[in-house]
């Protein structure tokens, strides 16, 4: 409560102080700032700002195209301009990139969307008290310590056509061959690894929340079902954004579990990643650093829009319930000391 | 001993290349990047650059090397086991022009790629002993006819058969046509003890086995995917035969699940009594013939050449070459270091301790060697007619496309025609110099 109320002083204060002081004191205070953030700003530079750019430029260029008469792959680069971009669009390449991105689509609205639902779920189981619970949150987080390459081999022999799945189901399907089943597999595995980061993420939201306020709703009258869209969802609205947000870039750049599990080169599981490394294995570096730029911008254009769309109201809302909540709180107060 | 006269041979060589700019390799005049035959010069230590060796039998065979030559050590560079990460390692390393890498171990497909690129220095013909090596394993050491690798282990397909049954069905031999083996199937499979077996097996899922059944079946048949001049060949009859071999076979004599079993697959299948036919490798053999239990069929089955549609079918050519990086300090050295890797008593010895299949052609009939390994007459013969994949500078691309293509032709999803079709089309550009 103390926190809620004091940070909007403090903002003020801090904004206002200034405001009173000289002008050279505020150039002063910015000079400074700027200093102490030019080494932050100087990595980040070097480590995110160059290879994006330097990525952009080898996509502007080609090389070993074509060979001499002796059978010699022609040396150089050369400028190509936008040419690895549209050709990314056109012909043959252009079914391979639409199969690729619905690929990379659906596999990050299907996988996100049981995810959220499952970690939500687990986060719930892990943070009743019971007897064992530590042992239940431990085997809940197993899936997430284990590395991609690993659960894929894992899941690859489940989904074998004379493996578990199989077994468990009564059926024959050739869940790792080329086609639809494949595409299932794929889904059934990376939401078997990640849903424990969203229930992890999740609890650390719900352990946020104070306990009397799911008293007050118990004496309201308000049964579980209630308690969880009215209570539990808002309150842990920005813990779980952040954590679907999180899954929806790794997911889009997906490509060690189903190159493991099903394959590279398979249609019916190829996403964006893999058809940058394929072209980068096959010594095509300005067609992969085209894909690559291209899946870029469409996971900066996903973010950007669920952090404006959703991430924006968040922030809002959360001022707008401070605002709300004071005066209520001191009518409250002041009937009880009337009462 | 062995050095002094090759230093001679190298002095000779540079002041004739001085004045002629020709020894060894005859038309190397206008190419870059230290292709020329002529320039393998420098001597000291060298590094072998191989795929993980399972065997450990590696090391020993270099303790070998360097033990006669105390100033010219090798050390090996171990890459990961699967074969692209290899290929990976190899370019990066050579589009770096690092000197890291000195001798190369080459999946036999890498070659035109390699040399393509001017990353292999161009070996000496003349200063390599070539004659005693099985002549189909040469061909793969080379581009455009010129020498850049020498082909040290190698490797074909093979028909393993249930022999236990075919005896009791009253067969009396391999099958050597795809009819017969049919035939043979059908009075197999009408044993009690074979009536739940499928009768054949050969790869179809979409990896580069695909690749190789794909060049079975259609060299098989008398056809060929990229011909000699290289160009696409696939508006064939010849091709048309081999995939719907492949698509006939897939259909009525293939295991349900066929299209997800690799290697391995294949292998458990055999080794669990589930198949009568099969199409695989060598190393096969030692481990299903082993007896500590893991196999069913040890001792019950032997292997023949691959049958084809008219008689004996056509294998495929796989294997390893060595060559020397194009950036390579010591390149005297590591023609040495090949000499002695590819030489009959090195290749004696890897046999022995790894069962790799040599290339010298002198191995397969040592009576010694066929009481340890019986197969190796079977595989002399699959590897005299066996058919390199396709040539192509754009091999990853290649087989990718032949990969599709085929894979779509044997599920059913395209008609033959159209998959050859597509494929054809696919690959004219992709070899188009």
């Amino acid at each position: 409560m103390t926190t809620t109320e004091s940070a909007p002083a403090a903002g003020t204060a801090a904004a206002g102080a200034p405001r009173g002081r000289g002008k050279g004191d505020v150039q002063g205070t910015r000079r400074l700032a700027a200093l102490l953030l030019s080494p932050t700003l100087l990595v980040l530079a070097l480590v995110i700002g160059y290879p994006v750019l330097a990525g952009f430029r080898e996509s502007l260029y080609a090389r070993g195209e074509g060979l001499d008469a002796d059978g010699f792959v022609v040396e150089g680069d050369r400028f190509v301009g936008l040419d690895n971009y549209t050709a990314i669009f056109q012909g043959d390449r252009a079914d391979a990139f639409w199969n690729a991105f619905s690929n990379t689509t659906f596999f990050t609205l299907t996988t996100v969307v049981l995810e959220t639902v499952i970690g939500v779920a687990m986060a719930l189981i892990m943070q009743q008290a019971f007897r064992g619970r530590a042992l239940v949150r431990a085997s809940i987080l197993v899936p997430w310590a284990i590395p991609t390459a690993i659960s894929g081999l894992l899941w690859r022999w489940i989904f074998q056509a004379d493996g578990a799945a199989n077994a468990v189901l009564r059926q024959e399907i050739l869940w790792t061959a080329d086609g639809f089943p494949a595409k299932a597999a794929v889904v059934i595995a990376e939401v078997w690894k990640t849903s424990p980061f969203i229930g992890l993420l999740v609890l650390a939201g719900l352990q946020m929340i104070p306990r009397d306020v799911y008293e007050a709703a118990r004496v309201d009258g308000a049964g579980p079902v209630q308690q969880f869209f009215r209570i539990t969802l808002p309150l842990v609205k920005p813990a779980l954004l952040v954590a679907v947000l999180f899954r929806m870039l790794d997911v889009l750049r997906m490509f060690d579990l189903p190159a493991v599990l099903i394959g590279v080169n398979q249609r019916s599981v190829e996403t964006l990643t893999m058809i940058a490394w394929f072209e980068a294995s096959n010594l095509r570096y300005g067609s992969a650093a085209a894909y690559a730029t291209v899946l870029f911008l469409y996971v900066a254009l996903i973010a950007y829009l669920f952090v404006k769309l959703l991430g924006a109201d968040i922030i809002g809302e959360a001022r707008g319930r401070t605002r709300r909540a004071r005066p209520v709180r001191t009518a409250r107060g002041r009937r009880r000391a009337a009462a | 001993m062995r050095r002094t006269p090759l230093i001679g041979g190298t002095v000779v060589c540079a002041a004739l290349a001085l004045s002629l700019s020709a020894c060894g390799g005859d038309d190397d005049g206008g190419s870059k990047g230290g292709a020329g035959a002529a320039s393998l010069q420098g001597r000291g230590p060298i590094t072998f650059v191989t795929g993980k060796d399972r065997s450990g039998y590696l090391q020993k065979q270099l303790d070998g090397w360097n033990a006669e030559h105390p100033k010219e050590q090798v050390r090996v560079i171990e890459l990961p086991d699967e074969p692209n990460d290899q290929r990976q390692q190899m370019i990066q390393n050579a589009t770096t022009k690092s000197d890291a890498y000195a001798v190369l171990n080459l999946d036999v497909v890498w070659t035109a790629e390699f040399a393509a690129n001017r990353w292999l220095a161009q070996l000496p013909k003349d200063q390599i002993d070539l004659s005693k090596m099985l002549p189909a394993t040469i061909t793969t050491g080379q581009y455009r006819d010129k020498l850049y690798a020498v082909p040290s282990t190698s490797d074909a397909g093979m028909l393993y058969f249930r022999r236990d049954l075919l005896e009791k069905a009253g067969i009396t031999g391999p099958p050597k046509t795809y009819t017969e083996m049919w035939d043979d199937c059908a009075k197999v499979k009408k044993l009690p003890e074979a009536k739940d077996a499928d009768c054949f097996f050969t790869e179809v899922n979409k990896t580069e086995s695909m690749t190789i059944s794909a060049v079975e079946a259609i060299e098989s048949a008398g056809g060929s995917i990229i011909g000699p001049d290289g160009r696409p060949t696939l508006n064939t009859p010849q091709a048309k035969q081999g995939v719907e071999f492949l698509v006939a076979a897939k259909k009525d004599h293939m295991p349900k699940e066929a299209v997800t079993l690799d290697t391995e697959g294949g292998r458990r299948s055999f080794q669990s009594g589930k198949l009568i036919f099969q199409r695989q490798w060598p190393y096969q053999y030692g481990l299903a013939d082993s007896g500590d239990g893991s196999s069913k069929v040890a001792g019950r089955f032997a292997v023949a050449p691959l049958p084809g549609p008219n008689g004996p079918g056509v294998a495929n050519l796989g294997g390893h070459n060595l060559a020397i990086s194009a950036f390579a300090k010591n390149k005297a050295t590591s023609l040495d270091f090949i000499r002695y890797l590819t030489g009959e008593q090195a290749q004696r010895a890897n046999l022995l301790a790894t069962s790799q299949a040599p290339t010298v052609a002198a191995l397969y009939d040592d009576p010694e060697m066929v009481k340890k390994f019986p197969y190796l007459p079977v595989l002399k013969q699959a590897i005299a007619g066996a058919r390199p994949r396709p040539v192509a500078v754009k091999y990853g691309d290649v087989t990718a496309a032949v990969q599709g293509e085929m894979y779509d032709a044997v599920t059913g999803k395209k008609p033959v025609d159209q998959a050859l079709a597509d494929l054809q089309s696919k690959l004219q550009p992709l070899t188009a110099q």
